[in-house]
Formats: C-alpha cells, structure tokens, sequence
C-alpha cells in the first residue's frame, strides 16, 4: 500500500503583473511513497523538485492532479482539515538559519507542536527531552536560543521539531546543502537512524545526486517540471536511462582527478556527438 | 514607459477624485454652520435654510460634488464666500509664494545631504560624528523653535534680515532673497537632518555591497566607485525620501508662513478653514492633490531613469 | 561522483549577506567565541540602563511628566486664571516664579498644565498609529496580494498628502479640538507603522520557521501573535518614541497657530503669546519653548538609544580607498623562490568583536603559487580561505586587521600598500572571480559598460578599442550573442551567463593570477561543469597562475595541480592533487576526504515497514 499518492500534480504561480499568464511549474507529475521508503526526488534550479514538496506540506495550491495521503485526497485541503494533518506529515528544510524562530527557545520551538495537538506542558516537556536524545542534542538545549547553535545542530533540531507529532512521512528540503561536508555526513547518518527506527517515510528533495543515492530506495529525475525518470536508487543513478540524468551525472565532478579527467572527457564526447547529432 | 506613465497618471487622477470628494464629503457637515457664521447675528432658522437653498448646498452631496468637479474641469473652482474673489487665481498666487521658500529650500537641502551623506559615509571617524551630529540637531529642534529662534537673533538682534513679511520676485528680486532667506534655512535645516542620514545609510550600504568589491578589484577608482557606482545606486531610495520631504515640507510651511507672515498656500488654507470659507478650502485640496500627483509622477519617472530594474515592471 | 558538498541553492541566502556584509561567516566568529568564551547575550533592559543616553532622556521625561501628573498639586495657580495687576509681570514675581503673560496668567501654571495637553496629544495620536498601523500591516503583509494592494493603495494615499494641511483643511470638521484633531493626526501617522509592520511580516512570513509552524499545524492567529509579533515589537517600539515626539511638536505647531480652543493650554499657545510679547517681555516665549525642545530632544535621544539597543551597532563607515588596516607588525620581509609568483607567511587576519577585543580568523598561512600553476585552498564555512584571497586582492572589509605576515607579488609587499598602491596591481596582475553572479554586477548599469570601465581602469586604452575587447572576450566565454548581452543590464541575464560575464572581466587584462572564490557554488551541477571547463581553457590558453578557493573536492579534483587544505585559520596540509587525493597525511584532510560520500555505495537497507513509533526512547 502507498503511503502518499501523487497524480498529475499541477502548479501554476500567478504571473508578475496585472493579467499575466500563469506560470505553470509542475506540468503532470505522478509520483509514490510507500511507508518507511525514502523517496529521491533530483533537479536542478527550476525543476520544480521544491514546489512537489511544498504541495505535498499544503504549503503551495495544486492547480490539477491529486496529492492522496493513504487513499485520502489532501491536494485543496485548508484550514482546520489541513492542520489536522500535522501529526502525519512533517518536514525539514534546507536552511537552518531561517527555520528556527531566532527569539524562541529551542524547548519552545519544539513543544509549540505538541501542545497544538492537545499534549500538556509537563508531557511535552518530557516528550521535548527525549526528542533532542533522539537526535543527539544535550538537554540543556531547551533553554537556549538558536544563534548558540552551529548549523548541523540547528538542522538536528528542525529534525527533532518533525519528529515529534510521530508523523508517518516527513519531506525533506535540501535539509544537508548548507552544511559542510563533515556535518553533513553526520545529518545524513543520523535521517537513516531514525528511519530504521521509527518506519518514518522521507520524500527528500536535493539537487545533489551523491546525497540522493546514499539515502534513497527509490529516486525520481525532475527536469523543468516535468518528471524524466523514475526507478530503484541503483538504477537510475547508475544507468541512466534519460540522458538528462546522464548529463547531471557526468557533470557532477568527483573527487579523484583520475577519475573526473575521465569523465569530464566522457562528458565532452557526449556532447560533442549531441551537436553532430 | 508610455503605459508606465499612463499607469502612475491614472492613479494620480484617482486619488485627486478620491480626495476631493472625501473632503467635500466631510465638509459637507458643516454646511449648516458655514451659513449661520455668514449670516452672523441675524441667522434665524428661516434665513439659513433660505442661504443653503440658495448655495444649493441643501441638494445631495453627490450632486454637489458633481457639479462641482465639472466647472472645475472647465477651469472654474467657483468663487470665495466671503470675498468673492475666484478662487483659482488666489490658490495659485498663493502657492507661488509656498514654492519660492518650498522650491529653494528643497533644492539646497538635496545638494548639502547629497553632500554631507556622501562625505561622511567615504571618510568616517572624525567627519561622520560631525555629520551625524549637525543631522541630529536638526531633529532635535522642532522646526517652530527654529524659526522663532532664528526670528529673534538675525531679525531682532542683529536686524540682518527682516521678521516678517513677503516681496514677490518681480518687485525687487533683492528684498525678494531677503524675505525668503530665514523661512529657507528653517526647512533646510530640517530637510538635511532627514535627508543627510538617509544619503549616508545607503552610502554605506552600497559600499559594502559585492559588486564594489569586484570593481575595486579590477583596478577601478574609488572616485568612480563612489559618485559613478554607489552613489547612483543609493540615489533611488533617496529620491524617494526626498519627494516624501517635499510634501512634508508644504506642512511645515504652514507654521513658518504664519510666524514670518508670508501670504502663502498654508495660511490661505488656514484662513479658508478658519472661516469654512468651502469653495476655497475645495480648490485648495484640489491643488494640493494636482501637486502631490506631479511630484510622485516625477519622483516615478527620475527613479526608472535611476533604476533599470523599475523600468521593466 | 563528489560533490561533497553542494551547499548551492543556500549559500544564495546565507553566504552572500554574511560575505557582504562582514567577511567572515558567522561561523567563524562563533567558532572563535566558542573558543574565546562564553556567547554574550544581554537582556534588552540591561543594555539601556548601560547607555548613559538612555537612562538620562528616561529619567528627564519620566520627571516632566511626573510633574504633569502632579499639576492639581503643585500649580499655584489655575490655567486660565487671570489677574489683571500682574499683566506681563517679570520672572521672580512673588507667586509668579516666572512672571505672567499677557492676560495676567501666572506662565508657571501653564507650562504644568501644558505638559499634560503634550501627553494626551500623545497618548492619543501615537496610539491611534500604532492601532491602525499594526492592525493593518499584519493585515496587508500576512495575507493575500489582494488584500496588500488594498492596504498598501490607502496608506500610499494617506501618506502623499501633507499632514498638517489635512488638518487645517479639516478644521470646520473637527472644531479645532485638540482631542480630535490628534485623533486624525494618528491616523496621518499610521502609513510610518503600517510599513514598519508590513515589512518585517513579509519577512517573517516568508522565513522557513514560519511555513513550519504552519505545517506543524499552528493556526494564523497564533503564527501572527507569536512567531510574527515577537520581531515585529522591537522596531515598533523606536517607531514609538519618535511618534510620540512628532505629536507633541505638531499639537504644539496647531496650537501656535491657533487651531482650537484658547482654553487650553498647550506650549504652542504659550510660545505664540510670548511670541507676540517678544518685544516688551522677551523672556516669556523662552520658557514653554526650552521645555518643549527638552521633550522632543529627550524623545529623540531616547529613540535613537532603544534603536541601538534594539539593533545592534549599524556598519559605521570608514575611509574610502584608505586600503587594509595592518597592525603594528615586524617588517620582516622573507624570502621567497623566485619561481614562485605568489608568496604568501604567516598572515594573520583579525576582527574586532563588540567589546573591541581583535579575534583572530586568519592565524599564520603559509602559501606559495608558482607561474601557470593552479592551487586549490579547501576548508569548510568559516575557515578563513576567503579571508585569505581577499587580503591578497587588498579589498578585506574596512574592519579586518591584517596582524601578522607578509603577501610577497612577484617579490613585492603588498601588506601596508595603499588603495591606490594597489590599484595599479589590480585587474592587469591580479584579477578576482566572485562566488555570487548577481550580487557582483552593479545593477543599474549595462553589463558591457561595466566591464568596460575595468578594462579601460586596467589598461587605459580607449573605449572603443575596450568594446571590441569586450565583445571578443565575451564570445570567447561562451556567450552566444555577445552583442546583445553587452547591451543587456544584470537583471536581464541567467546567473550562468552573468558568471561568464565576471570571468570576462577577470580575464580581460591577462592578468598573472586569477584569484576565484568559490566560483560555481553558486550554479547548477550542469552550468558547473561548463564554467569549470571554461576556466580550465582560459587558465591554459594565458598560462595564468589560479588560486581557488572552494569547499568542493570535486572542483578541486577537475582543476588543481596543488591543494592547501585548511581549517580554523591554518593551513593543515599542502601538497601536489595526486598525493592530497591518495595519500593524506594530516588527519583532518582524512576527515574530509572521508567524509565525502562514496560514489559507489548505494542504501541497501529496505523500507522498514512495521513502523516502531513507540520505542522512541
């Protein structure tokens, strides 16, 4: 059974100005998460790859197509009816800095969801203390502010915020781009951890293929809007069926410089053989 | 930029509908005392009520209004109650006195903050603390206190300049400078203080942005990069300071033409309210609203020049 | 594949306001505070009470009004209590402290009963801006653009008339009372507000902690009073005091006028007699006056005190083409090979913090780039590689502190060089390609001028000989309609394109070093890979010398002959690319390349599917 159901999900923003067309950014795309699967979806700026996720979160209208989360439509949902959907999906975004309310204390930040769903002070406290357990923070955390934390602790607790309905699904939005190399390691880890332990499903967005295939069972290739492929992590990121994903898997560079000079003459005769095409 | 123009003239038509019905629409209340006050001691119930009929201010204030918008369309705002002089003419010789202190005042007040911004923001230290303070005193002292301040030591003191009293530029262009000397320094005084903080800000701003840094790094000067490149860059958000200045200005100058006894566009409005003389106070709004509209017209217009970003949208 | 770490769509966010604004992240400084100390964080109160300004204009105001308060007990005599015998009587007249004015009122009196006026016009102005002005910029900034162009249409329109017109023009109205015109004069105040409000919501509600919160389910009322309101309260506040002051001076403007009722007391009534007096008792027009330019002056102070304390220090600005600030440091020139075109020692680059102290963010580095060679700084955010390139440009913000070292250029010092020293330097020696396309053009001029200009400040050749250099360099970066884009301004072109164009400037004068800092962090994986290419031909065809700066082992790996690597403001390891890659020797270069996620490694675990939710903890 799927999890969460997208069917020919449309997404126009309104035009720049008086009367402007709309400007369509998702054009049909039809996707699938079961429970406890991590879900890729990869692209490049433009793609639309953040827009699937906001509409997933209520974030942002459809405009066509259905969003199902187990079997119930939620695409147009508002208001109460949408919130009461708050303790099943949960999200993660890309910028730590932004995603924690500066003058909030990371206890209030934390247990400002729970006690929306109805918990009490003294549960949500002591629901607050195992979450930052959960995802390695020390309790005394709860009385500090986010400015004293460094990016891979912010982004720890915006983990720790989504955990803590016990949501069936979280999107993830680039939740490691801003992170450095080693933090983001350690993030990564930490996302596969919970999942393991929690049967949590991720729909995670980035616009790197290496992240997208260390932490997906399945990935889906958006390319202006439009979803290009879709398959098992290995296989699409391993051989490419669309040679818009090869394109984004050649040019990628990598770190050895064997390896990349190899490459990037790869990536040169393809295309060069594009242009005598 | 045609529609741009068309667009922003549109508005300004609005507004000036907008306004002057609201007025007419407020004023219209008063109708009653207006008469009473015409009528003076011999104002009965009978009498008044036979004076409205006879303005036709008894009729419906949409009627009123429209009657009213369409002689002014032809150029006619109707005629004072109490002097019976055309009220179009006056409001216009009034507001020539306003602008000759407004225009001056305005003008100076752009070169001295352009000026005194600039400095401060490209050489620091010593001369930034001179400039933030001359900008602090001129928002410390209202701008009444001001002009009574400089009344009484250039006027009474040292009797430089005279207190009171308005030559038009065409009498004596001399004692024309004279008279409007003082009434000027006020507003510039209060201008630079807004004005000179502003231009220093975005200076500051613009000097930090990333795109100075890669101009200095390919071996542009910093005399370019400050008048050329910041400064041109600041100069939008400045411009719109200073047209928002130049309405504030016209309300300054209502307390300054009453303590220097100017027979300017303030103390004509204020004279007008005074007495619920309404055609004038009418034609007064209407003028007012004519002005703001030219001067966000042409703060629109400098500020797509200044911008190629407002241009396209 | 590597890309460790693509921190692309973020560092458009981040990096930029941090870079821009001072140097270095805001990480460095935090991980230098963690190493200092403890993070200062001051309750707003204890700040002003710290500010000599603040506790003084409180205290002048809270006296003032006090005494306000108190009028019923201390004035001696009514407001409008005349005696006819004590016409213009003189200051110290017994029971008259200071005198009376023209109808016989003891000005004393007065001036009490007057302050309570200034604060009811106060109270009530400011309040009524602040009612509609809140109301309505939560409004108009939280929801709809139907709604905002509403809100936004009326506030324009009350805000381009001239206030204190409005009210005269609407004296038949209002009957002149103060009360009531005051009322108005809020409402004339309320677009200040209602723009304060509607800025920083749409701000707030445009910040990713807010788009949480409604996923977290959070309803609209709570968001605004909560998430909204919290930032929100600091900038209105300041909006307040200044409020509270123009009220005061417009009531008193009216007043002096003589807008409404000669009953009431009020300093502009007062100065207008004593203006009227001047000539027989020049002193009484000095005494509502003083006690006036007392209040709002205090008002003033006491906002620009809560602005600071509010705040935070703003940028102050410094010297323009002062060049770098340099500590007292040893003279100490070392020798170099003279292979080596770039020579950098020991450079050590400090920021001071808010209490003045210097931290130090560059602690001793140690480079040497080679005629032709290319050299890869790696680290992670805030270990001081940018900080590093740009003491070698000379453009390090005006508050960095070289404090140690020595940049040797083709044997040259360049530490203690002036801006115009160095500006022959720039450009035609060594050229700079920034990390963020956009914010490195100047907006309002076309992209060929600006270009242009660099290449006739390097050259000093004439401008048409500069355009068709241009135009040959644009086309030689790629971009397929040279013409057009010269022609274009920034904001009309891609950001690939728009970091085309800056290469085309770097390059223009074939300088020897091209310094890059992080040039494709900011683009996408495809436009990456051309830029590098593009770079790796020019870098060949000039046989330039490149230093780039950059996170990303895999530009490092495509590009560089040598790689320095560094972390907290020292450089760790240096060596040839094959042997960094193959054979680190530092741990910390090990941690990296560790860290970097493998290309062949797939997740093999399945879904789990019998979520486990309770067992938690």
């Amino acid at each position: 059974m799927t999890l969460l159901e997208i069917d020919g999900l449309r997404v126009a923003f309104p035009g720049r100005g008086f009367r402007a067309a709309p400007n369509e950014v998702l054009h049909g795309v039809s996707l699938s998460v079961a429970p406890g699967e991590t879900l890729g979806l990869v692209g490049e700026s433009g793609s639309g790859k953040t827009t699937i996720g906001r509409a997933v979160l209520g974030l942002v209208k459809p405009s066509g197509g259905a969003i199902r989360f187990e079997g119930r439509e939620i695409g147009g949902l508002q208001g109460r009816a949408r919130r009461g959907l708050s303790d099943d999906i949960q999200v993660v975004f890309q910028d730590p800095y932004s995603s924690l309310n500066p003058s909030l204390t990371i206890g209030d930040t934390l247990s400002e969801p729970l006690i929306i769903q109805g918990a009490t002070r003294r549960d949500a406290r002591a629901r607050v203390r195992t979450l930052l357990d959960q995802v390695g923070l020390p309790s005394d955390a709860v009385e500090r502010l986010p400015r004293e934390f460094s990016g891979g602790q912010r982004q720890r607790v915006a983990i720790a915020r989504a955990l803590g309905p016990r949501p069936k699904l979280i999107v993830c939005d680039e939740p490691v781009s801003a992170l450095d190399l080693t933090t983001q390691a350690l993030v990564m880890d930490l996302l596969v951890d919970i999942q393991r332990q929690t049967g949590v499903a991720y729909l995670f967005v980035s616009h790197d293929l290496t992240v997208i295939r260390h932490i997906s069972h399945r990935v889906a290739v958006l390319y202006r809007g439009d979803l290009v492929e879709t398959g098992a992590a290995v296989d699409v990121t391993s051989k490419p069926e669309h040679p818009y994903t090869r394109t984004l898997l050649l040019a990628a560079p990598v770190a050895d410089p064997a390896e990349q000079r190899r490459r990037r003459d790869e990536r040169r005769a393809t295309a060069s053989a594009g242009v005598d095409r | 930029m045609i529609t741009y123009i068309a667009k922003r003239l549109g508005t300004g038509v609005i507004l000036a509908l907008l306004v002057t019905f609201i007025t007419f629409l407020l004023l219209s209340t008063s109708f009653g005392d207006v008469a009473r006050t015409i009528l003076g001691q011999s104002a009965t119930p009978e009498n008044t009520a036979a004076l409205m009929t006879a303005k036709g201010w008894d009729r419906p204030v949409i009627v009123q209004y429209g009657d009213w918008l369409l002689s002014a369309l032809r150029g006619d705002f109707g005629t004072s109650v109490y002097t019976s002089l055309p009220v179009g003419p006056s409001v216009v010789q009034r507001l020539l006195v306003t602008l000759s202190i407004i225009v001056p005042a305005l003008l100076i007040t752009a070169v001295i903050s352009t000026m005194l911004g600039v400095w401060a923001a490209t050489r620091g230290g010593v001369v930034d603390r001179i400039a933030q303070g001359i900008s602090l005193i001129g928002y410390i002292v209202p701008g009444l206190l001001l002009a009574i301040g400089l009344v009484v030591i250039f006027a009474v003191q040292l009797k430089l300049l005279p207190a009171t009293g308005y030559t038009p530029l065409a009498d004596d262009p001399a004692a024309w400078i004279r008279s409007i000397t003082i009434p000027v320094i006020v507003l510039t005084i209060g201008g630079v203080a807004n004005m000179s903080a502003q231009v220093r800000g975005r200076m500051i701003d613009e000097l930090r942005r990333d795109y100075v840094r890669t101009l200095r790094t390919r071996g542009v000067s910093s005399t370019s990069i400050v008048v050329k490149h910041a400064l041109r860059n600041a100069g939008s958000p400045a411009l719109t300071v200073m047209s928002l200045e130049f309405i504030q200005m016209f309300g300054a100058a209502l307390i300054i033409e009453n303590v220097f006894a100017l027979p300017g566009y303030g103390s004509f409005a204020f004279n007008a309210s005074l007495q619920g003389d309404i055609p004038v106070i009418l034609g007064i709004t209407a003028f007012g609203v004519a002005l703001v509209t030219i001067v966000n017209l042409t703060t629109d217009l400098l500020n797509g020049w200044l911008n190629p970003k407002a241009r396209d949208h | 594949m590597a890309q460790p770490e693509s921190e692309r769509p973020l560092t458009r966010r981040i990096e930029p306001v941090t870079k821009s604004v001072t140097a270095p992240s805001t990480s460095s400084i935090a991980v230098a505070r963690a190493n200092g100390g403890a993070t200062p964080r001051t309750p707003l109160w204890k700040k002003l009470l710290r500010d000599p300004q603040a506790v003084v204009t409180t205290g002048i105001l809270v006296v003032i009004f006090a005494l306000g308060l108190l009028t019923p007990l201390i004035a001696p005599h009514g407001p409008n209590e005349s005696v006819l015998s004590m016409v213009n009587a003189p200051p110290g007249t017994p029971g008259y402290p200071l005198g009376a004015d023209e109808s016989g009122r003891d000005i004393f009196s007065r001036l009490l009963h007057s302050i309570n006026t200034a604060a009811i016009s106060a109270i009530l102005g400011t309040g009524v801006a602040l009612i509609v002005g809140i109301t309505a910029g939560l409004i108009g900034g939280y929801f709809g653009r139907a709604t905002r162009a509403t809100t936004e249409w009326i506030f324009s329109l009350i805000m381009t008339f001239p206030g204190l017109l409005l009210l005269i023009i609407l004296m038949p109205v209002t009957g002149g009372d103060y009360r009531a015109t005051m009322l108005i004069f809020g409402v004339l105040l309320a677009p200040g507000i209602y723009r304060i409000v509607r800025n920083l919501v749409l701000g707030v509600k445009n910040e990713l902690y807010v788009d949480a919160a409604r996923v977290s389910g959070v309803g609209t009322l709570r968001i605004l009073g909560r998430h909204v309101l919290t930032v929100v309260r600091g900038p209105i506040i300041i909006a307040a005091a200044f409020m509270v002051g123009s009220t005061i001076a417009v009531q008193s403007g009216l007043a002096f006028l003589g807008v409404g009722s000669l009953e009431i007391p009020s300093f502009g009534a007062m100065i207008s007699s004593g203006f009227r007096n001047l000539y027989i008792a020049p002193t009484q027009f000095l005494w509502p006056s003083l006690l006036l330019g007392l209040i709002t002056a205090s008002l003033v102070l006491l906002g620009n005190s809560l602005r600071d304390a509010f705040e935070g220090s703003k940028p102050k600005p410094s010297k323009v083409g002062a060049g770098q600030r340099v500590a007292e440091i040893d003279a100490e020139t070392l020798a170099v090979p003279p292979a080596v075109l770039l020579g950098v020692r020991g450079l050590a680059i400090a920021y001071p913090t808010p209490s003045g102290d210097l931290i130090e963010v560059v602690k001793g580095v140690d480079l040497d780039i080679a005629r032709g060679e290319v050299l890869g700084l790696v680290g992670e955010s805030g270990s001081g590689k940018s900080q590093t390139a740009f003491a070698t440009l000379g453009v390090l913000p005006n508050e960095a502190v070289i404090t140690g070292g020595s940049i040797l250029f083709e044997g040259r010092e360049l530490i203690g060089l002036s801006d115009a020293q160095m500006r022959p330097l720039r450009g035609k020696a060594i050229a700079y390609i920034p990390q963020e396309p956009m914010s490195n053009l100047d907006p309002s001029y076309r992209v060929g001028s600006q270009l242009v200009e660099g290449v006739r400040s390097a050259l000093g050749i004439s401008k048409k000989e500069a355009k068709s250099r241009v135009l040959a360099l644009l086309e030689r970066c790629g971009i397929a309609d040279p013409a057009r884009t010269f022609d274009s301004y920034p904001h009309q072109i891609s950001g690939g394109m728009a970091q085309r164009v800056l290469i085309a400037g770097a390059v223009a004068s074939r300088p020897k070093l091209l310094i890059a800092d992080e040039p494709t962090t900011a683009l996408d994986v495809t436009v990456q890979a051309e830029i590098l290419d593009l770079l790796r031909d020019l870098q060949s065809e000039l046989d330039m010398a490149v230093l780039i700066v950059t996170h990303n082992f895999g530009v490092v790996a495509d590009l560089c002959d040598r790689i320095a690597v560094m972390r907290q403001g020292r450089i760790v390891e240096t060596g040839l690319a094959a042997q960094i890659f193959g054979d680190p020797q530092h741990e910390y270069t090990r941690t990296l390349l560790g860290a970097i996620l493998d290309e062949s490694s797939y997740r093999t675990d399945p879904p789990v599917t019998a979520p486990t939710q309770g067992g938690q903890a």
